[in-house]
């Protein structure tokens, strides 16, 4: 069997895929239906024995508190909302390095415009609107710039977002404000972070929430979503259907740098101020979601709920081994494990496949 | 110096119409290699035509101009007696000319159905339209209809096509092709990748299109085959059709003659 390399490292246009088995008899294709049902869902199981392995060994089964549910919801806003984007564009074959730069990015750019409105007196809630604006405007230009390099310079979405990660992540992003944060910031900001709805939701996780079920209903119910795994699947075959894929890709890129601006306003609610170290390394934590959640990094293939469950397993892997005495840096080890178990999980499949 | 047998075709032109395809003196040329001479093609209505010819005879060049993904130099495609040009294979496509490719195009990830609609999907009526709300129920339903004009099963159309044996790929591939009310169908090695059994399904595939009134351009190596399933076989020889022959009129070893130009040394000879 001859390597194949993921297309985020390739130029778009030049996905030279094996389509796939040659005669491969009918009779298997049930029990393949089935591997491929339980390489999208195993990771379900995996987050159940998570729950209930971290919910016993925690003293006094801290997990299964309400603070504890607060806590992981809480932390698992932002890498939500960075999964989603990121999910759409591994399906098409791509990754995107550059979504927690462009987090701490757009917020601090937010934070600046947000200061400079507050001290001019200009009304807080306008203040605040002009904030949202301006960071998932700002998100929303610098994943169209991702997405216009990648398509129509012909380069592979590796090489250009990992550009924009360190041009904006290390470069652009400390310069503002002199590399301080930001903490003078309209009050709504704060209120935002810190309202729960019903005693269980914070207002971000259900911004989470709410974008990850439209999202989810695009990707999976709608023409942008069937195309979006068209192109993943087999590029040439989307071109000659009449598909726009550049367009197509162009868009994607966007929406993903869009919430990533999305979630850089979220951050700042959870912590009322903007910080320019927020996002950092937020992207691998996004990929990881999305990979564990039975997304391929060679495309066409991916999910929703899926990312959903990817991204609490990360949250719970982080909170869990704190809960139980584990030093946080085992998180990270935890992690690259399951990272690298779910790209060999899909790899096997591949390979059943072709056999 | 036109070498199509011109008589022969004419004589059938009569009984056939218009020809649904015609190409006239089409020409390409690639810097300094000229791949396409002057190509004069007739196919008509219901008619299976095989296109045959040595590597670098122009046979892809020639798919490749009818399907819309390049453009000749000189010459002029008619459809149905009506010139027409194409940018793209999309214009080539909305015109009626479908293109099955070697590789078939399928996304192996998707299933069935939604590789039938890929770019012409299918969505709902009322608000959700404007989000693009796909109709799935419409095209599952439309879907199986196609694919029972195949007389191919395929069983579900829920199936993804990755899963699927080559035979039945190469079902849903012409299945798409045919349902969008096409006019002419190209395809390009429809066996190349198949075995025996699953050439035979492929074989009685385009019979059952062209029974349909579909005219078929059959683009192959395979030339016992083509001398089976074609009416006719073009030979495309340093550009030009060199010979326009009736299938029930030569041998499997008349063709290779054709396509190696032995025959058409002699044949020049004779003229």
């Amino acid at each position: 069997m001859s390597l194949r390399l993921p297309s985020a490292l390739t130029p778009p246009g030049t996905v030279a895929s094996g389509s796939g088995p040659e005669g491969a008899e009918s009779q298997r294709s049930a029990w393949l239906n089935a591997v491929d049902r339980f390489g999208d869902y195993w990771m379900l199981g995996v987050f159940v024995v998570m729950v209930l392995v971290f919910g016993f060994l925690s003293p006094s089964h801290d997990l299964f508190t309400r603070a504890s549910w607060l806590n992981i919801s809480q932390y698992a806003v932002e890498f939500l909302l960075l999964a989603i984007g990121q999910t759409f564009v591994i399906i098409t074959g791509g990754i995107d390095l550059s979504d927690g730069a462009v987090l701490g990015f757009t917020g601090m750019v937010a934070g600046v415009v947000m200061q400079g409105l507050l001290n001019a007196h200009t009304n807080v809630t306008l203040t605040t609107v002009a904030g949202f604006a301006t960071a998932l405007a700002l998100g929303a230009f610098i994943g169209f710039v991702n997405g216009y390099l990648i398509t129509r310079l012909k380069l592979p979405p590796f090489i250009v977002t990992l550009g924009t990660l360190t041009a904006i992540g290390a470069g652009a992003t400390p310069l503002i404000n002199g590399g301080n944060e930001v903490i003078n910031l309209p009050s709504q900001i704060g209120t935002i972070g810190q309202t729960l709805i019903g005693g269980w939701i914070y207002v971000p996780v259900l911004v989470a929430a709410v974008s990850c079920v439209i999202m989810g209903l695009v990707l999976h119910r709608t023409r942008f979503g069937l195309r979006t795994y068209s192109i993943g699947s087999n590029g040439t075959g989307a071109r000659r259907a009449g598909i726009k894929v550049d367009n197509h890709l162009v868009k994607i890129y966007t929406i993903s740098g869009l919430l990533a601006g999305l979630a850089g306003m979220m951050v700042m609610a959870n912590f009322t101020d903007a910080s320019p170290l927020a996002g950092q390394n937020d992207e691998l934590n996004a990929i990881a979601a999305v990979v564990i959640g039975g997304a391929s990094l060679f495309g066409g293939r991916g999910h929703m709920l899926g990312t959903v469950v990817g991204t609490f397993i990360i949250a719970l892997l982080v909170t869990g081994l704190v809960l139980i005495g584990v030093s946080g840096s085992w998180q990270e080890v935890a992690t690259g494990v399951i990272v690298v178990a779910a790209v060999a999980g899909d790899q096997v499949r591949l390979r059943l496949a072709e056999r | 110096m036109s070498l199509t047998s011109d008589g022969a075709p004419d004589s059938t032109a009569g009984d056939a119409g218009t020809p649904v395809i015609a190409v006239r003196g089409i020409a390409k040329h690639f810097g300094s290699i000229q791949a396409l001479r002057s190509v004069d093609l007739d196919v008509h209505k219901g008619e299976v035509v095989g296109l045959i010819g040595d590597n670098g005879a122009g046979k892809s060049t020639l798919v490749n101009i009818l399907s819309g993904a390049l453009q000749p130099n000189a010459g002029t495609i008619l459809l149905d007696g009506q010139p027409v040009t194409f940018a793209s294979s999309l214009e080539a496509r909305r015109a009626g000319i479908e293109t099955v490719y070697q590789d078939l195009s399928l996304a192996p990830d998707l299933s069935v159905w939604e590789n039938i609609f890929l770019g012409r999907e299918k969505t709902v009526k009322g608000p959700l339209r404007y989000m693009g709300w796909l109709d799935r129920r419409a095209m599952v339903r439309e879907a199986e209809a196609d694919l029972d004009r195949t007389h191919i099963r395929i069983g579900s159309v829920n199936s993804l096509a990755g899963r699927l044996s080559g035979g039945q790929r190469q079902a849903i591939a012409v299945g798409r092709a045919v349902s969008w009310g096409s006019r002419v169908l190209l395809m390009d090695e429809p066996t190349a990748a198949l075995g025996v059994e699953q050439q035979e399904t492929v074989g009685e595939l385009i019979r059952t299109v062209s029974s349909h009134g579909v005219p078929i351009l059959l683009i192959t190596h395979n030339l016992p085959q083509v001398h089976k399933l074609a009416d006719r076989v073009a030979v495309l020889f340093h550009g030009h059709v060199v010979a326009d022959l009736r299938c029930s009129e030569v041998t499997v070893d008349d063709m290779v003659s054709w396509i190696t130009g032995a025959a058409l040394g002699t044949e020049r000879h004779a003229e």
